[in-house]
């Protein structure tokens, strides 16, 4: 496991994007000239509307997409990631435990081997009680927290979610939302978290990129300067109401920008 | 837990249950009953007014013997009918299990190359819709075997249920896994073993009920195709030759000899399918209404 690295610029980065651009069918600027650098323990969130290319920036770290223009550079040797889709996307015929274990079964780990890991990430989540809990028998809540402990089970450099609470009721994703922050900082890896919600942004993320829609780009990017660990208090704060402000009105611009 | 077994009501200390409630639970009881009632009353009424229509109208048992006499003869010709029901089961059996390895084998084959989709299916599609009495003569002519010729029949018109389902199934792996196997590096063997396979089980069990059916009705036309050559006879073959001897009674038993096998065979096969998918699969679940 990685010591937390230490507060501000100076931390090393992860993955950088430069000037990267994505066109879809020739036609479509799904993203447009976007430059981001992950440092080592970053919570950032993509902020903005509707097609304003998140998902796309999200598929083009992962992999999944090749950029039409610019590049994506890790440091460090090859891309080591874990993911959270907005589905908890399990596989149905596998119970709880064999779901976490998928990724280090693809590494060609047996289950005895990794049992110890599995049931810690199982732990972190709060799932303990549920390893052979087949997925249809947990509320959306639980597939998501099977979702994450999944994605953390490599103990991952960057784990890269996609609006992964937009489904859950607001009370279910406050409690997710506090957990997250707990797992990222025993595990001390980087987030990139794309989401809708000005409030989540701001209470999980230390820098909020807002986005603009058509084409795909970046127009702002806000430091939420508060300390972790976050908690209730935070949530109340005036410090966090200015940041809410500040987040709300730049969204308003990247509205406005489309 | 999302399932509950609507069959077993829990008690109700607490006064818990609604009108709706009570109309539900009758519902099921009448449903639970009457799925099995209703067809031997139905089957029992259709055997009365065979009877009686037998009766009334004095048909000589060599045009429509009754209900009565075809149960004596299916016990009377036992022995011969037996052996031909074993015969053409074997036929049935076989063709089945090579339905399955070459439908699925196929079916893996093509998701893992366009190349050999494109190129194969549109003969798969042709060899399905040609009617099997159409090819089955040929095929007796350079098939030297009986038994081969037989099977090849039958598979023919087996395999392509197992075939198209399975293929069906392989690309209906969910997207967002598939993401996922490709972000962790799985290796194709890896995709298709813990993504793909799985994602195609309920299909190819759909399929495999079809294939069940169709491999006793492949083996049953190919017997009439045939005809009897050195190899023992099957229950086809017992029909033609009861018809041949006006023996009307002896046909009707070996038709329902037939019935009864299907019918045991899609009921082995359903329940193979619901063993398999009891655990997760939508279909094998049951909710309340
Ligand atoms: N595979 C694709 N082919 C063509 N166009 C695409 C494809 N993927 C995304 N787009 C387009 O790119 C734009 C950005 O899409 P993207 O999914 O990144 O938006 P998003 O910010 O994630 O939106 P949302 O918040 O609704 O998820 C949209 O206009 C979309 O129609
Ligand atoms: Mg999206």
């Amino acid at each position: 496991m990685r010591v937390a690295a230490p507060q501000g610029s100076a931390r090393a980065p992860v993955v950088r994007m430069q000037g990267v651009g994505k066109t879809f069918n020739g036609t479509v600027v799904a993203l447009r000239d976007m430059d981001l650098t992950a440092r080592e323990g970053d919570f950032i969130s993509l902020l903005g509307p509707s097609g304003c290319g998140k998902s796309t920036a999200l598929r083009l770290i992962a992999g999944l997409i090749e950029p039409t223009r610019g590049r994506i550079e890790w440091t460090g040797g090859a891309p080591d990631l874990g993911v959270v889709f907005q589905e908890p996307t399990l596989m149905p015929w596998a119970t709880v435990a064999h779901n976490v274990w998928l990724p280090l079964r693809l590494r060609g780990q047996s289950f005895d081997a990794v049992r110890a890991d599995v049931e810690e990430a199982l732990d972190l989540v709060g799932l303990a009680d549920f390893p052979d809990a087949y997925p249809r028998e947990l509320s959306g809540g639980m597939k998501m927290r099977v979702s994450i402990a999944r994605a953390m089970v490599t103990h991952p450099r960057v784990i890269l979610m996609d609006e992964p609470f937009a489904a859950l009721d607001e009370i279910t994703r406050f409690k997710l939302n506090d957990d997250l922050l707990a797992l990222k900082e025993k595990i001390g890896c980087t987030v990139i978290f794309v989401t809708h919600s000005v409030f989540e942004s701001v209470f999980l993320s230390d820098r909020i990129v807002v986005m603009a829609a058509r084409p795909g780009r970046v127009i702002r990017e806000l430091a939420v300067d508060a300390p972790y660990p976050r908690s209730e208090d935070f949530r109340t704060s005036a410090e966090y109401a200015r940041h809410t402000r500040a987040a709300t009105d730049a969204l308003h611009d990247a509205m406005a920008a489309a | 837990m999302s399932v509950l077994d609507p069959t077993v009501p829990p008690a109700d200390p607490a006064g818990e249950i609604d009108a709706d409630e009570r109309r539900r639970r009758r519902r099921t009881r009448f449903e639970k009953v009457g799925r099995w009632i209703l067809p031997i009353l139905t089957l029992a009424l259709g055997l009365w007014l065979w009877d009686r229509i037998v009766v009334w109208n004095a048909i000589p048992h060599y045009i429509l013997p009754g209900p009565g006499l075809v149960f004596q003869t299916l016990i009377a010709d036992w022995p011969i009918l037996f052996e031909a029901l074993l015969v053409t089961l074997q036929i049935t059996l076989m063709a089945l299990a090579v339905a399955v390895l070459g439908g699925v084998g196929l079916a893996v084959l093509f998701s893992q190359s366009r190349w050999m989709e494109m190129s194969f299916y549109p003969y798969a599609v042709i060899l399905q819709v040609t009617p099997i009495v159409a090819i089955a003569p040929l095929i007796f002519i350079y098939v030297e075997s009986r038994l081969a010729g037989l099977l090849l029949c039958a598979w023919l018109v087996a395999f392509f249920p197992v075939l198209s389902n399975t293929t069906l199934g392989l690309n209906s792996a969910d997207h967002n896994l598939r993401d996922l196997f490709r972000i962790y590096g799985a290796t194709r063997w890896q995709k298709l073993r813990f993504l793909q396979l799985p994602s195609a089980l309920p299909y190819f069990l759909g399929g495999l009920r079809i294939a069940g059916g169709l491999s006793l009705i492949g083996a049953v036309v190919a017997e009439y195709v045939a005809g009897t050559g050195g190899l023992k006879s099957g229950l086809a073959f017992r029909i033609l030759e009861a018809g041949y001897r006006l023996n009307i009674p002896r046909m009707f038993a070996a038709l329902i000899l037939i019935a009864a096998t299907g019918v045991v065979i899609f009921a082995g096969l359903s329940f193979l399918s619901h063993m398999l998918l009891r655990k997760w699969h939508e279909s094998a679940l049951k909710r309340e209404a």
